[in-house]
């Protein structure tokens, strides 16, 4: 009796520890309560994290009946296309994409080329002053656009080059404009990690520093370029405050056409009548379709290369290789 | 030999000059030039004729001006520093937390990061200021349990604002994570897995290997994440104080000199930040350096 007692204990512990590790597991974050933990809270912050672009996505689809319908929360109940239309030609989408592309890829493929000639001299030559070089770099890093924008402004403005493309171009090629210097570290960063004994190689074979770095270091240094590229393109495109002071009203970007959004569809549809509220008008659905559209060409530049996105910190050496 | 080695020497200098040569120009001509001519505007009343740029030295008047007369700058500098105030510190929590997190062994590790990274593609001043109007970037629980009312409520209207602000702009505030927790999570990666093992094998639950492991390891990318975090709070287009700036190039009694003088203000409030974050984390080195002299 007193065995089968303890036999019985011995078994109800064994279990209790066997639970207790499937459930807790054996170092404290192996086990089931914290997995569920860990993927609940990653889901939730997830969710919030992609409530705005649901909820645009969401909003966008809307006729006015579903808009005005307090029971339709989320799914509106017939695909609504007409607000992609409407928002497609009060955004003149076609012309203000090509604009978006010049102002965005343009200065992109120059920060591109440049940063990584001044990367290179960066990485691999020993010079006196470097260190001064660099710390310059960290002044412009810190100094916000809004201290030297308004001589900027002065200067293009003397140069005529205000109204096109130029004020983000010209300043590309000498490796600066938006985050040149991070553009500058990233390459810095990954030139220094390719062999010295590779470019030595080079040499031996009589090819000088130029040749070198085009026919040896560019062509392994891919991962750096894209991620140069991708990165400037994306954050020339996003720019708003600079641009519209650049460009005025001669030109404009697709997250410009936003604020003047109201008052062109005002003009394209809205026009003339406005007793009576017949005419149509600009509803919410609208102005998200539009919203939607302009981040449309982002969506599906990160779908794609969303990986090497994600790449940049280690790539800037922030980490400390 | 030692002639050739010293040529050798010399036309590797040369070369790193003349690769990094497009860069100085490129600084003189876009950032140190336009540096000395806005601090010379900031002490001058601008006017644009038909002939050009006319400039009268006014001393500090500009600087006088924004502190004394000014009807909104100072009250929208105040503002925002106090809503940065409150920003930095649960953006550099909440990314931390984030990283954490997807540094555990999960699946669909990739996912998640693309998801929190995904907001630094996809935003711009303006979209993010459509979201905003639009209301779909409040958390819609929030509403419901009556928070912002007791804030309100228990608290002087120079802090409820603010907070009460913070509150309706969290998802906004949470999207300018994404490269924080890139960094958090590169520089978990970087910690030593034997260290964890170590202290679990001498006792250490994992929330406390968390504070004497992992904080300690990852403090020189705290220091990091809040210089960029600043940084990038204090350039981007949402701020009110730009706006401003912006707003008073284009004023005619203001003018572009006063606009520089604003603008050289606010570069000083970001330097005061920056400062205040180097001498918090020099500081705590300095301590422990000195704890471990101590004991030794």
């Amino acid at each position: 009796m007193e065995q089968i007692r303890k036999l019985q204990k011995s078994n109800l512990i064994g279990a209790y520890h066997y639970v207790k590790r499937i459930l807790l597991g054996r170092q404290g974050n192996d086990g089931f309560v914290f997995k569920l933990f860990v993927y609940g809270l990653l889901i939730s912050v997830g969710f919030v994290y992609l409530y705005p672009i649901l909820y645009l996505v969401s909003q966008s689809f809307k006729s006015l009946q579903d808009l005005l319908d307090p029971t339709v929360l989320w799914l509106p109940q017939k695909l609504f296309l007409e607000n992609f239309t409407q928002a497609w030609h009060v955004l003149d989408y076609m012309d203000t994409f090509w604009n978006s592309v010049m102002n965005s890829v343009l200065p992109a493929i120059g920060q591109t080329v440049s940063c990584a000639i001044v990367g290179y001299g960066l990485a691999k030559f020993r010079f006196p002053g470097k260190s001064i070089v660099f710390a310059l770099m960290m002044i412009t890093f810190i100094v916000p656009n809004q201290v030297v924008m308004i001589p900027l402004y002065l200067m293009f403005n003397e140069y005529h080059m205000l109204g096109s493309s130029l004020p983000f171009i010209v300043p590309t090629i000498f490796a600066q404009g938006i985050k040149g210097v991070l553009f500058i570290l990233i390459y810095t960063q990954f030139f220094r990690t390719i062999p010295v004994s590779l470019e030595e190689a080079a040499q031996m074979d009589g090819a000088g520093f130029i040749r070198t770095f085009f026919t040896v270091i560019l062509p392994i240094s891919t991962p750096a370029i894209v991620v140069v590229m991708l990165f400037s393109t994306v954050w020339h495109w996003n720019e708003t405050y600079l641009t519209s002071l650049y460009l005025g009203d001669s030109m404009t970007t697709l997250p410009l056409q936003l604020k003047t959004f109201n008052d062109s569809f005002a003009r394209l549809y809205g026009g003339g009548q406005t007793v009576g509220g017949q005419h149509q008008n600009i509803n919410e659905s609208i102005r998200m379709a539009g919203t939607l559209l302009i981040v449309l060409p982002l969506l599906i530049l990160y779908l794609f290369a969303q990986r090497r996105f994600v790449e940049v910190v280690d790539k800037t050496g922030i980490t400390g290789e | 030999m030692s002639k050739l080695k010293v040529n050798k020497k010399m036309r590797e200098a040369l070369t790193g000059y003349a690769l990094v040569l497009p860069w100085v120009i490129g600084f003189i001509l876009f950032m140190a030039y336009p540096i000395y001519y806005s601090v010379f505007l900031s002490f001058h009343k601008v006017t644009i004729s038909a002939e050009g740029i006319v400039t009268e030295y006014t001393k500090g008047d500009n600087y006088k001006y924004a502190f004394l007369s000014d009807p909104e700058f100072v009250e929208k500098l105040l503002l925002f520093i106090k809503s940065a105030v409150g920003m930095i510190p649960i953006i550099i929590v909440f990314s931390m937390l984030v990283a954490l997190l997807i540094n555990q062994p999960i699946k669909m590790k990739g996912l998640f990061r693309a998801i929190f990274f995904l907001p630094v593609v996809i935003t711009s001043g303006e979209v993010v200021n459509e979201l905003f109007s639009q209301g779909a970037t409040a958390i819609p629980l929030v509403e419901k349990y009556g928070i912002i009312e007791i804030i309100k409520d228990n608290l002087s209207p120079a802090w409820s604002t603010p907070i009460i602000d913070l509150i309706q702009q969290l998802i906004l505030i949470l999207w300018f994570s994404g490269v924080q927790i890139l960094i958090f999570l590169a520089g978990l990666q970087k910690v030593n897995k034997q260290v964890y093992e170590a202290a679990s094998i001498d006792g250490a639950s994992p929330w406390v290997s968390f504070w004497k492991v992992t904080l300690p390891a990852i403090k020189p990318f705290i220091a990091v994440n809040m210089i960029y975090t600043t940084v990038d709070l204090f350039t981007n287009s949402f701020s009110d104080v730009i706006e401003l700036i912006k707003a008073n190039m284009f004023n005619l009694t203001t003018g572009f000199g006063y606009a520089t003088a604003l603008a050289w203000i606010y570069f000083g409030v970001i330097f005061v930040f920056l400062l205040f974050i180097l001498l918090l984390f020099r500081n705590n080195d300095e301590v422990t350096v000195r704890r471990k002299r101590r004991s030794a």
